[in-house]
């Protein structure tokens, strides 16, 4: 029983990490643009199907495969940032962010049923069928890199917001939009280039879930309502909380899967919202912010 | 939602007025006109493709007028609409099958439907009212998606088979008539109980709490209390909705039940029509799921047109988001202003421009008084 109970705490932990790339990812946006981009989860799974295009026809490893799907996904975030997003404005702009995310959404599962069909399909790599056997635990290889990746991912994302000049202009924007303006950053390009940071950690997440998950057009709302779920529990914004969050519902799942797989999901959900019932900012958000 | 200039003007109010009257000014003939029509249609067309696509457009009429009900007029966009939706269809589904209810009695059971989506409204509300805006439309996505997982989860839900609905032998040509009527009758009584409460104290608290929650509540509206109500007569609806069309389609599959595209549509239609208008759903509906309804039989790819409806989705939010008819209110305003202003030979009064940036989905924005304005 103990066993297991490690066992499923690990696997938790470490299938947090990944979802906390992604979450992380999400909550950047917002916090930057005042922006809930409910494609986030289809575009995981864009990034997955690329991953899958890359090591099927160019038999790319999957881990290499990142060099080129990274850089395309930076490419999509801030071409929808661009093209769509940027025209919203207003009071509602982030109630209308949802809605036009909602179809930018639709729009990209089209164009997957329509290329890919609905039938599953999964990464395959030597390290996803394989095991680390480690003090009586057997870790699946690909658990491990994930999350090293998503850990190396979070870190460069840290570096990149709290030690660097782009970082601080993007706080500046996170904090106070007209004052960053005032003091002369280009409000329009660190917008951008966030959405395009927020999107571009998806190919890790596509990589990470593809390689474990079998998949379809249709993962995407699977996908983003854990999303929602960890950046709403984690306060919407903070990165902090949602690596928390994170965390905690990978833990949480994998824990309660022991006895009861088809609840798994749904106790987490309900932690949610006996959280919000208490806590309707999140663990760590702060109430009613940034009333601009 | 009013922009700064209006509430700054002196005769704010009475122009508030005004423009109340004139949402309203094409209202009794253009309704008894819709209600003739409606009423007549069935018996003038009897192709069964036509009638079936016209109950699922009314079952829609009804569904966003709903929505607009609590979302428009509050101003608080839900995209959890979904699980009204499905509970109301479930649950008549689940009664139907455990009462062993057959044929005609099963629509008997159509209240139960509106009552258990009220009781689900209360908890749901109660939690995710708590929080305002954009993080309200992410708890109510979250919400609904419990739900969708419960569907597929739940024993008594029949998990991913679903549930059958009670078997009508009716003859098939007139087979869509009666639901035509009853989903009329739905929508027209959506339509009347959104106008009377839009002209209702209850419906002038709502959009107080829409321009600003804060000061409504220093004004004396009990908020948490009018928001809750306005969403329990929402979902009830929404719940008669569903509970009829899983009559219609004959059964509920959860990804049907509780389907996303659903919040979606219901919110594109009165964001296209006007966003908190009284008309807004209703002419939203009426364009838009005829178009969504010939789609899905014309393209025998489902794909195809889920990525049309997605691109024109994504236009209507972008181009369209203060919806058709206070745009149009707009312009026929301003054309008349400039044609006063030439009559007059005078250089241009001050304020007629509306100031400030104009805001997105704000129905109540300046110069939205439509035709019958000035």
């Amino acid at each position: 029983m103990g066993h297991q109970l490690t066992r499923a705490i690990i696997d938790g932990v470490l299938t947090g990490g990944v979802y906390a790339l992604m979450a992380v990812g999400l909550t950047l946006i917002f916090g930057v643009l005042d922006i809930i981009n409910i494609a986030q989860g289809i575009l995981v799974v864009l990034a997955a199907y690329l991953s899958y295009l890359l090591s099927v026809h160019l038999h790319l490893d999957l881990f290499v495969g990142l060099l080129v799907t990274t850089p395309v996904m930076f490419g999509l975030g801030v071409l929808i940032q661009v093209l769509f997003m940027r025209r919203l404005r207003g009071r509602e702009r982030t109630s209308m962010s949802l809605l036009a995310s909602y179809a930018v959404m639709i729009i990209i599962e089209g164009i997957l049923y329509l290329s890919f069909g609905p039938d599953y399909v999964t990464l395959n790599a030597w390290y996803v069928n394989q095991s680390l056997h480690i003090l009586g635990f057997y870790l699946p290889w690909i658990y491990l890199f994930g999350f090293a990746l998503a850990v190396i991912m979070v870190a460069v994302l840290y570096v990149l917001l709290y030690r660097t000049k782009f970082g601080r202009s993007l706080r500046a924007t996170m904090q106070n939009r007209t004052a960053a303006r005032l003091i002369g950053i280009d409000i329009n390009r660190v917008a951008a280039i966030a959405f395009g940071i927020g999107v571009g950690v998806t190919s890790v997440g596509g990589v990470a879930f593809g390689a474990t998950n079998a998949f379809n057009p249709n993962s995407g709302y699977d996908l983003i309502s854990r999303l929602l779920a960890i950046i709403i529990l984690g306060g919407m914004g903070s990165i902090g909380g949602a690596l928390a969050a994170a965390i905690m519902m990978g833990t949480v799942e994998s824990v309660v899967d022991i006895w009861s797989p088809t609840w798994s999901v749904v106790v987490f959900y309900l932690a949610l919202v006996l959280v919000l019932t208490f806590r309707p900012q999140g663990l760590f958000g702060q109430r009613e912010a940034r009333a601009q | 939602m009013i922009s700064g200039a209006d509430r700054a003007e002196g005769a704010g109010r009475r122009r508030a007025w005004v423009r109340g009257l004139a949402r309203v000014a094409p209202g009794p003939s253009a309704a008894a006109v819709l209600l003739l029509a409606g009423l007549v249609f069935p018996l003038v067309i009897t192709n069964e493709t036509a009638t079936q696509i016209a109950v699922v457009t009314l079952l829609y009429v009804a569904a966003a007028t709903a929505w607009n009900l609590f979302s428009g007029f509050t101003g608080y966009i839900s995209l959890g609409h979904a699980v009204f939706f499905g509970t109301g269809a479930y649950t008549v589904g689940i009664a139907a099958q455990d009462w062993h209810v057959t044929g005609d009695l099963e629509f008997a059971l159509l209240p139960l439907a509106a009552l258990a989506a009220g009781v689900v409204a209360v908890p749901f509300g109660l939690i995710a009212l708590r929080v305002r805006r954009h993080t309200f439309v992410v708890v109510t996505i979250a919400i609904f998606f419990i739900f969708q997982l419960m569907a597929y989860n739940l024993r008594f839900t029949g998990g991913s088979v679903g549930i059958p609905a009670p078997f009508l032998t009716w003859a098939p040509e007139t087979y869509n008539n009666p639901f035509y009527y009853l989903a009329f009758a739905l929508a027209a009584g959506a339509a009347l109980l959104s106008w009377l409460i839009y002209h209702s104290r209850f419906g002038l608290q709502l959009r107080a709490i829409r321009d600003d929650e804060d000061r409504a509540r220093g004004l004396g509206v009990r908020a948490m209390r009018v928001k809750l109500t306005a969403f329990v007569i929402s979902g009830m609806i929404t719940g008669l909705v569903g509970g009829l069309w899983f009559f219609f389609i004959a059964q509920v599959l959860p990804q049907y039940g509780f389907d996303p595209i659903f919040d979606l549509t219901v919110a594109l239609m009165a964001f296209l029509g006007g966003f908190g208008t009284l008309w807004g759903p209703i002419l939203g509906a009426l364009v838009l799921e005829p178009i969504q309804q010939v789609m899905t039989l014309r393209l025998s790819n489902t794909y195809a047109s889920e990525l049309i409806w997605g691109t024109l989705f994504l236009l209507v939010i972008l181009f369209l988001a203060r919806g058709v008819l206070p745009i149009a209110g707009e312009k026929i305003t301003a054309r008349r202003a400039r044609r006063a202003r030439r009559a007059e030979g005078e250089g241009p009064p001050p304020g007629t421009a509306p100031a400030g940036p104009v805001e997105a989905g704000s129905a109540a924005g300046p110069g939205s008084a439509s035709a019958g304005g000035a």
